[in-house]
């Protein structure tokens, strides 16, 4: 790669970001079905939109269940699809754990609504080339994850 | 076979996509009330088989590439569940039958499971 791709691949094509309001799951998935419409539009290859639209869904899903609020940033750079979810909940204690598949704080509420089974974050660092997670108590968790072009 | 065979095998009623009936051919189903589930374990163009009656069934279905949902035991969507398929284009149908009925009928007609088929 020439010095000129890197840095012209830092720069996103295109950068848009959606607020996402935590506890309201008739809105849920909203941000998500947009930005696979999005994808659709421009063209991008079906099962690179499917694992990305996967990965925005989970993570949506778990700033309405945990946190009070959010963002989602999508970037389209020429080699790869970029997500990034930031939320100002009450941050994960023990990120190991909750990588576990079957592992979940979720209440009976969340469970009626066919989620809180400890399957949403394994599942979107399976759909992901790249994942990155990190979180502080208290503040907040940021996810990043991204999907390689083809 | 066609999704309207699947509408008379089941018993079922089309609340949404009544328009796709003829067109959808419906050849793998998979079987969950959890959508965490079917975001992991689905393939895209199934049909899916629940007893989660809500929106987010909807958009489970819509990110998962779904290709028709019928609700069973009875279950019966509000209208706003009904109105997000349209808009979406997922044929939502549902039946009085049992989960194990249905996924019976289906088996016995050469549908086969989602994640049987893709392997």
């Amino acid at each position: 790669m020439r010095p000129d791709d890197r840095q012209s691949d830092r720069v996103p094509l295109l950068k848009q970001r959606w607020e996402v309001q935590g506890g309201n799951f008739i809105t849920a998935g909203n941000v998500s079905t947009k930005i696979k419409d999005l994808l659709k539009e421009i063209q991008i290859s079906p099962d690179l939109i499917r694992r990305l639209a996967i990965c925005c869904y989970e993570a949506e899903m778990n700033i309405v269940m945990y946190a009070g609020k959010g963002s989602m940033t999508l970037e389209i750079h020429s080699s790869e699809l970029v997500l990034i979810v930031e939320d100002q909940g009450q941050g994960i204690p023990d990120i190991n754990l909750a990588m576990q598949e079957g592992w979940s704080t979720a209440t009976e509420a969340m469970r009626e609504k066919g989620f809180g089974a400890g399957m949403g974050l394994p599942n979107i660092k399976r759909n992901a080339d790249k994942f990155d997670l990190t979180s502080k108590l208290g503040q907040g968790t940021t996810l990043r994850v991204s999907i390689t072009l083809t | 076979m066609k999704l309207r065979e699947v509408e008379k095998l089941l018993e079922a009623q089309t609340l949404a996509g009544t328009q796709r009936l003829d067109d959808l051919v419906i050849e793998t189903a998979g079987a969950a009330d959890l959508m965490s589930d079917v975001l992991a374990f689905s393939h895209p163009g199934t049909l899916l088989l629940t007893g989660l009656a809500t929106v987010q069934s909807i958009s489970t279905a819509d990110i998962a590439d779904i290709k028709a949902i019928i609700y069973v035991r009875g279950k019966h969507p509000d209208i706003e569940v009904v109105t997000k398929a349209e808009e979406r284009g997922i044929p939502l149908l549902c039946t009085s039958l049992g989960m194990f009925e249905c996924c019976g009928r289906l088996y016995r007609a050469g549908i086969r499971d989602d994640g049987h088929a893709a392997r």
